[in-house]
């Protein structure tokens, strides 16, 4: 009798009375939350004047922590490529740049020659997204509706690789870049020695083929009666409904090949074949404080910009990832 | 062919022409995977079997390699460093564990249960993830110079005498562990709060009703429903902290005295320094052993589970 009382009062709108307002007032509908969502914590309990002072401390401690260990070292990164190599030194630091000037950005721009780092990055994660999409989806497709013999063989083979972390094997795989087996080719200081290594990642094929599996046969089979080649099956009917998934495998190749430091390290040695990230830190040492503070800033930038982008979708690529990897 | 031979009558016609859809329907599917094939063979499975067979031979890519038996192993075990590198990476990835493990589970239970600036939060704990490693690296080394860089000067402002960070064997490997939690327990944090919302709200009212405080239920509640993430993500980190690189190679290359010295470290200087590949792809095989078996636990795992 108690509980039957109690529970409809509680999502009705008693407990935590100024949070539930506040999320009413929400621009985002949060799905289940408002009537259902609850946690650890009673809304008894938070309601009670006590309850409801320690969730303020704690969520001010929260947002405070947060943001200082967040959200400062980038606004100090910031504001410190702004700052004189002597103000950088200073003791106590400044908290505003004394003057502000872009100097620092300029210079890292042109010392680091950062446009053509930060063109070889893009060429190399562009590169890497559409060959990983073209062999790993065309892959996927075939595993998972063209069904060939041996399919099953070549899916745990492709899987395998996930169990080989990447690094213990960099060596080999360097050796094999350096020369090409049977075609004898030297893939060093070129493209394509980040972008087929990119592409076979058992990962990706694996939520592709997830996906796929999921297309309703007959869909195929509709179109299969109407003359579609399997080809033009993928292109036309395949491809269109899985864009979410393509959204999630694109976006984690392009910034699992921006983020990459030991590979490009190892197959791009030529400082003008250079990824950004393996620029700055190769010359780290012998720039000016606040210039390589400014370059990281600069190189930091893309992803930054990608993450504000497509947030949602790199969130779910990383639930997509961990939960069901 | 035996059986073939009572509808043959019947269906002589029909029978090549399946054999033919058959071989057609291989050839196409084949077709399709063959870039697939390639960049794996070359790229994957290629450099799995290469790893084992150059570790037991001498190659200096003059003359055609010789097989050396266990002398590669020798070497690596040999090395001063060998033993300074496991025990750093093992020392490494438990204390990686302890702060990228145990303080994103925690910031994720103290998140959910917080109903105002979540999207704030959930964003700013995933913002270092974004960086290139690189630079988060290459930031927090100006943030631990002696000198004039922020962790000292913050504790200066409370009076606290600075520390050497980077440049004492006692803080370096640790200095390595903050920065390698700081810019990966966004991923982990945001992991864990989606599996916390996963939990049924019921369980919470049950274990309310039966009497249970709050350290009680998330004992009880909270992380039996997690406990499966939370035993992948246990994997998941041992496998990825145990192959640091970065870290030692930018900030410390794995001074002071060996202090932080890796094994994926050690193997890179014998490739490219120290120009023996063969005991370096030693050490490599070594290492991908003992993290094959933390792999094969977590697929295992993950398969049981969600399959």
């Amino acid at each position: 009798m108690t509980d039957v009382t109690v529970m409809p009062d509680s999502p009705a709108g008693t407990p935590a009375a100024p949070a539930r307002d506040d999320r009413r007032g929400q621009r985002r509908p949060r799905k289940p939350m408002n009537t259902q969502f609850r946690t650890a914590v009673s809304p008894h309990q938070l309601n009670t004047t006590r309850g409801r002072i320690i969730y303020w401390i704690v969520l001010t401690i929260v947002v405070v922590s947060f943001t200082a260990a967040f959200v400062f070292p980038l606004y100090w990164m910031v504001t410190g490529a702004m700052k004189s190599t002597e103000e950088l030194n200073s003791i106590p630091p400044t908290f505003l740049p004394s003057h502000f000037s872009l100097d620092g950005y300029l210079e890292a721009w042109d010392l680091l020659d950062l446009g053509t780092l930060l063109g070889n990055t893009a060429l190399y994660a562009g590169g890497a997204w559409l060959l990983t999409l073209a062999v790993d989806v065309s892959a996927a497709y075939a595993l998972s509706k063209l069904r060939p013999a041996l399919g099953k063989v070549v899916l745990a083979l492709m899987l395998s690789t996930l169990m080989i972390p990447p690094m213990v094997i960099m060596l080999p795989a360097y050796l094999t870049v350096k020369e090409v087996p049977i075609f004898g080719w030297n893939l060093l200081n070129t493209p394509w020695a980040i972008w087929l290594p990119a592409a076979a990642n058992g990962f990706n094929v694996f939520l592709l083929k997830r996906f796929f599996d999921s297309i309703p046969r007959e869909l195929l089979e509709a179109a299969e009666i109407d003359g579609a080649s399997p080809g033009r099956i993928l292109w036309s009917v395949v491809i269109p409904i899985s864009r979410p998934i393509l959204g999630v495998v694109s976006i984690l190749t392009v910034v699992n090949v921006w983020r990459d430091f030991v590979w490009p390290l190892l197959v791009l040695p030529d400082s003008d074949k250079m990824s950004v990230s393996i620029g700055i830190a190769s010359l780290s040492s012998q720039m000016p404080q606040n210039v390589l503070v400014a370059s990281l800033v600069i190189a930091s930038i893309p992803t930054i910009v990608v993450f504000f982008l497509f947030q949602r979708h790199i969130m779910a690529g990383l639930t997509a990832g961990s939960l069901k990897g | 062919m035996t059986t073939a031979s009572i509808p043959a009558a019947s269906g002589r016609g029909r029978q090549p022409t399946k054999l033919r859809r058959a071989v057609r329907r291989n050839v196409t599917a084949y077709g399709f995977l063959c870039g697939a094939l390639i960049c794996f063979a070359f790229f994957s499975w290629y450099p799995m079997v290469r790893e084992v067979i150059l570790s037991f031979q001498r190659t200096n890519f003059v003359d055609p390699p010789r097989w050396v038996g266990l002398e590669n192993f020798r070497t690596v075990i040999n090395d001063p460093a060998f033993g300074p590198a496991w025990v750093n990476t093992a020392v490494f990835t438990l204390l990686a564990l302890l702060c990228g493990y145990g303080i994103p589970f925690v910031t994720a239970i103290v998140l959910n249960e917080l109903r105002h600036a979540r999207a704030y939060l959930r964003f700013v704990v995933y913002l270092p993830v974004m960086l290139p490693p690189a630079v988060s690296v290459l930031l927090f080394q100006w943030f631990y110079n002696p000198d004039y860089g922020l962790f000292n000067q913050a504790l200066g402002l409370v009076h606290l005498p600075g520390l050497q960070w980077l440049n004492s064997t006692s803080t370096a490997l640790i200095s390595l562990v903050i920065v390698s939690t700081w810019m990966n327990m966004g991923s982990g944090t945001l992991i864990y709060l989606a599996a916390l919302q996963t939990i049924p709200s019921e369980l919470y009212e049950a274990a309310e009703l039966d009497g249970a405080g709050l350290f009680k239920r998330i004992r009880h509640v909270t992380i039996p429903q997690t406990k499966l993430i939370l035993l992948v993500m246990l994997l998941l980190q041992i496998v990825a902290t145990m192959q640091v690189f970065i870290e030692p190679y930018l900030l410390t290359g794995g001074g002071p005295e060996n202090a932080t010295v890796s094994v994926v470290y050690l193997m890179y200087q014998y490739a490219f320094n120290f120009g023996n590949l063969n005991a370096g792809n030693a050490l490599g095989l070594m290492l991908m052993i003992v993290l094959m078996v933390f792999s094969a636990i977590y697929l295992r795992v993950s398969r049981d589970n969600t399959v």
